[in-house]
């Protein structure tokens, strides 16, 4: 199969790579690009731990074939703490539980931050972030950490 | 004797520390050990690695020159392997393959006995077995390798239910497929039977649970560097298990293995034992290519091929008095093994020693029994047994409680144990301990009577929900069970680094439960110290020594004591060299800024100062192996659960909406992350009783992904209100006991009596799926009413 | 054993035009929009020889839409389950598709599940394909001989078998508008709450005009319309107060043993499927009842 070169901006950072269209866009973020703070905990789009955001939507990296990326914009767990929203959700996971293992949490903080940026009024937490597998903390820490991150942002005031 | 010893405390308080709001939580710390400080808990101390991505698990760690590795398994349950062919129109030249052949050593998983190969070689127990190994710079090229190697078997009949294991045709272990047995006997129970006014017995299944830790199982392994030797980096609980089976499997000493932990994503048990095999497997590719071959699994080939938690049949007879005491127990556990024998025997321990219960009965028998079937082994899996049989003698209890016409609490307030009681092994109780008053707390938050009578009024107004509130009470034997401690004999070591800061030396592994954040609080608290001003070294074997395994809710309290015993003994040391140079200096004096100007004088002096900790049995406890008789476990976590569910009689869905978790642990070292402990423990007992299944055909799992075999979201599960009561265990740090395994006990029996009482039903077995309620309610049911 | 993602053909049409010649010229090309499906069958091993895939996702200015007018909403072939619950609009006309999406996977899989998609890989577990169907939905297929349009009931004849001609593409699904309807359910009993395929699924629309659409997901190898069941409640409907509860409950439990042939597999039996179909419409007939 004749490889292609499919280009696209990783955290702000414009990338070339050559793989084969099905490449899963998971292995060129961690074996191409060396961003393994993405995860694979089941590689079908069910536990959430390799989201990643593309063109603004919150997907599973696992299931996106690289092809598909061409021209996007995607942003990765290495460039939240660059982002306030990204930096008071990851400070907020370290002081109020929402991490043990570990393993899940790079997609859930992705998930989270995305989840506090694009929430909609009366939206759940738990529903939005139901697509996220944690099989540490039974989820309530970590609903702790996401409330903790929008209260201190200031931008969950409509809520409740 | 033992009654004489009996450890007196005040009478407990119970600590509110719920309903959980965030972020104001009104965090505190009061066992009467740990000063009652009202300080905030620090934020985990891997905390930052982990959410910025940056923590490194095993699959992101790449190597020069490293292949992947990859498993070839058997596709049957049972019989000889009578031919291998490799397809020719595949080149193999650059495959790296591995049979038992290559094998250096003895091919045999060293644990506790030497049943299971590490390849078979020429017979296999169970589908996939692993038979080959392969090596390759291609992952791609792996999987069309394992498409081009053919196995052919001459198939023997395989044992697929535990009832029938004692049938010759299935014997492949000693004499009847009995991997252990365990009796123990207290009075008489024949006679307990006789002064009972009402007997029940009845029998309770427990299906197989994946650990479903969200990273799979992993390792690299290459040649030493230096030439001798090899090198283990991955995913797993216990380094020093890893060294005993590969050296084993390689016939080296252990001095040429150097096993080192990595990040790890979650173990819950399942990276016990198994993490050995995949070690073993990674080492031998390494050796045979002189390569670093890395082995990771994916999803499908973890839930196909490794250890689950132990399958169970309980049979429990109870005698009662029309009071409600109880006068005799006796059951008979049967554990369905898998196709060797792991650590089924010391899971068998554990289920016998929690099968009775937090209560006082004169005359009990348990006869359990763990044997072999043709299913890949089943392992550790958090609460090893316990929950198994907590979860039948829990229904049971309800059920018991019906018939009497008490309260499911008023009939257990009457059996409780309490300090100066005898447990089955003949165990006096040195806990002072209030069961009833951890119920009536939990009842309380739930809402009481007043929520019963509210429920009740609404199942009779509406066509379609049920409701009811469910509890369980039980205990969880914290640390190794019986002399097992002793056999360990764990060592820790504290050392001043040459910047003068302490470091922390265990073989015990952080897997997301805190051990970092908890070994540092232990040693700075020991020596007046922040806990960033403590390091703790990362589990390698080369540097650390053996501290035992991270296992049996044994880390903080066993542990963390040799920890604070450790930090103790360095400020000793430090004060021994000072005094040597100076005058002299008493260990006690030597916390806080002292200890830092004498840490201070040693890096200038250039002094290697290093304090030591070794485990000693405390004196009173007594365990007889042979009898099975004696202190089963120094000391108890204690604990009453209790939830809300409604159940919908037209799909018979449960919803658990309502869950409150009261535990007294012992001293709270850290409350987040206790919290947390509790809080994940009692979703993965909600997965375990209400929707996780491992589905088996002809001895191979049929539901190898997360998308099949379902484990709870966070949609799936409610709030977890968690609370502590916390009596001080004399020889924990802080006064804390064992706390991870605990929670995964009481969920099952909890929600079960729950479903009970909403729907009037019996339930017997978990997963407690909407099919099996449907059925139950229809035989309950008058004809034609499937309408609920 | 993983699938060999390396070995896929594929190619990325950037205009529907370069679109319409590539299906028109390739042999039984498989389309791939969102890939949540696709994806998932391909990483488990489910590719065959000689399969070459089109991506139409750098089509997004021509497929990725939402029309609402007066008459109907027609649905672009990229269009997201996450995009139609965004628009408050479509949720109000068309409960049923909010209710449906939000049950489908989770965010991730909102954000690139398509509706069309959800036709074409043509599970029987399609909880949006319910939705659509209750509906009166329509797909609109497209190829170098022009559009064409045909009903979503119907479209289906097996497990996976649909009515796509040579050439041909789902471009749309068009669902008309009608009054509002007086009852509408959509009920999903899944393995759980989120993140679950559909064990038995049961989706009700009475429509204005008195008549029903009943629509079983995961009971048979397609998303189905029942016709006995919706002729059976709408002599319910027309006739309030005929039979009682429990001489509805018998006529229920008759049609559904007619009609329905669900499966035993690894999610949940078919007596359990039957039955909770029996017990959910009951419930609707109730309520009917009541009113």
């Amino acid at each position: 199969m004749a490889e292609a070169t499919i280009r696209f901006r990783v955290n702000g950072r414009d990338v070339a790579v050559t793989a084969p269209p099905f490449r899963r866009l998971l292995d060129v973020l961690r074996e191409d690009l060396g961003l393994t703070g993405s995860k694979e905990g089941c590689g079908e789009g069910e536990c959430g731990s390799c989201s990643v955001v593309i063109n603004g939507e919150l997907v599973n990296s696992c299931i996106v074939p690289v092809i598909q990326s061409e021209g996007a914009e995607i942003t990765t767990v290495e460039a939240l703490a660059e982002t306030p929203i990204g930096a008071a959700v990851q400070k907020a996971f370290m002081e109020h539980g929402g991490a043990q293992c570990g393993i899940c949490t790079p997609g859930m903080i992705v998930a989270a931050a995305w989840v506090a940026e694009h929430r909609a009024y009366g939206s759940d937490l738990r529903d939005m972030l139901a697509g996220n597998l944690c099989r540490c903390t039974g989820y309530d820490l970590i609903i702790a950490s996401v409330d903790a991150a929008i209260a201190s942002l200031d931008i969950g005031k409509s809520r409740e | 004797m033992l009654s004489s010893q009996i450890y007196r405390l005040p009478p407990q308080r119970v600590l509110l520390r719920g309903p959980l709001r965030f972020p104001d939580i009104p965090w505190y710390n009061r066992c009467p050990m740990n000063d009652g400080e009202l300080t905030p808990p620090i934020p985990r101390l891997d905390g930052h690695d982990k959410v910025t991505g940056r923590a490194q698990y095993v699959d992101d760690i790449q190597m020069p020159g490293m292949l992947h590795g990859a498993t070839i398994r058997s596709t049957i349950a049972r019989g000889r392997i009578t031919g291998i062919t490799f397809d020719p129109a595949l080149d193999w030249s650059g495959f790296t393959i591995v049979t038992a052949a290559d094998i250096p050593g003895k091919n045999e998983v060293l644990l506790l006995t030497k049943d299971q190969p590490f390849l078979a070689d020429g017979y296999v127990r169970h589908h996939s077995e692993p038979i080959l190994l392969l090596a390759h710079e291609d992952r791609e090229m792996l999987r069309r390798a394992a498409m081009a190697i053919t196995i052919s078997y001459a198939e023997e009949p395989p044992c697929l239910d535990v009832r029938q294991a004692l049938r010759p045709e299935f014997r492949q272990h000693g004499d009847d497929n009995t991997f252990h047995a365990i009796d123990i006997i207290k009075g008489d129970v024949d006679a307990g039977f006789e002064s009972a006014d009402l007997i029940l017995d009845e029998t309770y299944e427990t299906g197989a649970q994946e650990q479903a830790y969200i990273e799979p199982q992993g390792m690299i392994a290459r040649p030493a560097p230096d030439g001798g030797g090899v090198e283990i980096f991955g995913s797993l609980q216990c380094p020093y298990y890893v060294v005993k089976a590969v050296t084993h499997l390689l016939g080296i000493p252990a001095g040429e293995l150097r096993v080192v932990q990595t990040t790890t994503g979650g173990g819950f048990g399942g990276k016990e034992e198994y993490p050995s095999i995949v070690a073993g497997h990674a080492a031998l590719l390494a050796l045979k290519s002189r390569r670093p071959v890395k082995l990771v699994y994916d999803r499908h080939e973890d839930i196909l091929a490794t250890t689950k938690r132990h399958p169970s049949i309980t049979r429990v007879k109870a005698g009662v008095t029309l009071d409600g005491k109880l006068t005799a127990l006796e059951i008979d556990l049967l554990l369905d093994g898998g196709a060797y024998v792991t650590l089924t025997p010391v899971v068998l321990s554990r289920a016998s020693l929690h099968a009775s219960g937090p209560y006082a009965v004169p005359d009990i028998t348990i006869r359990a029994r763990a044997r072999l079937t043709n299913t890949p082994p089943h392992g550790a899996f958090r609460g090893f047994g316990a929950p198994q049989s907590i979860f039948a003698l829990e229904r049971h209890m309800d059920r018991l409680a019906v018939r009497l016409g008490l309260s499911p609490l008023e009939f257990r307030r009457r059996n409780y144990l309490k300090v100066g009681a005898t447990m089955a092994t003949g165990q006096i109780v040195r806990d002072d301990i209030d069961m009833h008053t951890l119920a009536t707390t939990v009842y309380d938050r739930l809402g009481g009577a007043e929520r019963e009578a509210e429920l009740a009024a609404a199942n009779a107004l509406s066509p379609s929900k049920r409701s009811a509130l469910g509890f369980a009470a039980f205990y969880h034997g914290a640390g190794f069970t019986g002399s097992g401690e002793e056999r360990l004999a764990s060592q820790v070591a504290a050392r001043l680094t040459d910047e003068g800061a302490v470091e922390i030396l265990s073989s015990n592994t952080e897997i997301g439960q805190g051990t970092i954040t908890i070994f540092s609080i232990i040693a700075a608290k020991a020596l007046g110290l922040d806990p960033s001003e403590i390091r703790v070294a990362p589990p390698d074997t080369a540097r650390v020594p053996d501290s035992g395994p991270t296992v049996a809710s044994r880390t903080a309290m066993v542990v963390g004591y040799l920890v604070q015993q450790a930090a103790l003994d360095l400020a000793a040391k430090l004060a021994g060299k000072l005094s040597d140079e100076l005058r002299t200096v008493s260990a006690e004096s030597l916390r806080g800024e002292a200890f830092r100007r004498a840490a201070g004088q040693a890096v200038e002096h250039g002094w290697k100062v290093l304090g030591r900790s070794r485990y000693e049995k405390p004196a009173f406890v007594q365990w007889d192996e042979t009898t099975y008789r004696g202190d089963a476990y120094a000391t108890y976590a204690w604990a009453v659960y209790g939830c809300e569910v409604e159940v919908d009689t037209r799909t018979f869905e449960v919803n658990v909406t309502r869950f409150v978790a009261n535990q007294d642990v012992g001293g709270v070292l850290h409350a987040t992350l206790a919290v947390g402990q509790i809080q994940g423990g009692v979703v993965q007992g909600l997965g375990w009783a209400l929707c996780e299944q491992v589905i088996y055909k002809d001895g191979a799992v049929r539901n190898t992904a997360l998308s099949t075999y379902v484990i709870p979201t966070f949609v799936d599960v409610p709030p977890i209100e968690v609370l502590f009561a916390e009596t001080p265990y004399e020889f924990g740090p802080m006064g804390a006991k064992g706390i991870g395994e605990l929670p995964m006990d009481g969920p099952a029996p909890a929600v079960l009596n729950a479903i009970a009482k909403a729907l009037g039903v019996e339930p017997e077995q978990v997963p407690c799926r909407p099919e099996y309620l449907m059925m139950l309610a229809d035989a309950a049911a008058p004809v034609g009413g499937t309408r609920g | 054993m993983r699938g060999i993602l390396s070995a896929i053909e594929a190619s990325r049409p950037r205009s529907m035009d370069d679109l319409l010649d590539h299906i028109a010229n390739t042999r039984a090309p498989r389309l791939i929009a969102g890939g949540t499906d696709v994806m998932v069958q391909l990483e488990a091993g489910g590719q065959e020889e000689g399969e070459s895939f089109l991506d139409l996702t750098a089509l997004a200015s021509d497929l990725r839409y939402h029309r609402l007018d007066e008459d109907s909403l027609e649905i672009g072939a990229l269009a997201t389950f996450r995009d139609t619950r965004q628009r408050n609009d479509i949720v109000a006309a068309f409960p049923l598709l909010e209710a449906s999406a939000r049950t489908i996977g989770a965010t991730q899989i909102q954000t690139r599940g398509t509706w069309a998609g959800n036709i074409a890989n043509g599970s029987p577990a399609a909880d949006g394909v319910a939705a659509l169907l209750a509906y009166d939905a329509e797909v609109v297929l497209m190829s170098r001989q022009g559009r064409r349009t045909t009903p979503l009931c119907g479209f289906f004849s097996g497990y996976k078998k649909m009515d796509i001609g040579p050439g041909e593409f789902l471009a749309a699904i068009r669902l008309p508008r009608a009054k509002p309807d007086r009852l509408q359910e959509f009920w999903k009993v899944g393995t759980r709450r989120a993140q679950a395929i559909t064990k038995v699924g049961l989706t009700i629309n009475w429509r204005a005009d008195g008549s029903w659409r009943i629509v079983g997901t995961s009971l048979a190898p397609f998303v189905t319309r029942y016709d006995g069941l919706e002729r059976l409640f709408g002599q319910f409907g027309d006739h309030p107060g005929r039979l009682d509860a429990d001489q509805q409950a018998a006529a229920v439990a008759t049609a559904v043993q007619a009609d329905l042939k669900p499966i035993d597999d690894i999610r949940s039996t078919a007596d359990y499927r039957r039955r909770v179909v029996i017990n959910l419409l009951c419930d609707a007939a109730s309520r009917l009842h009541q009113t």
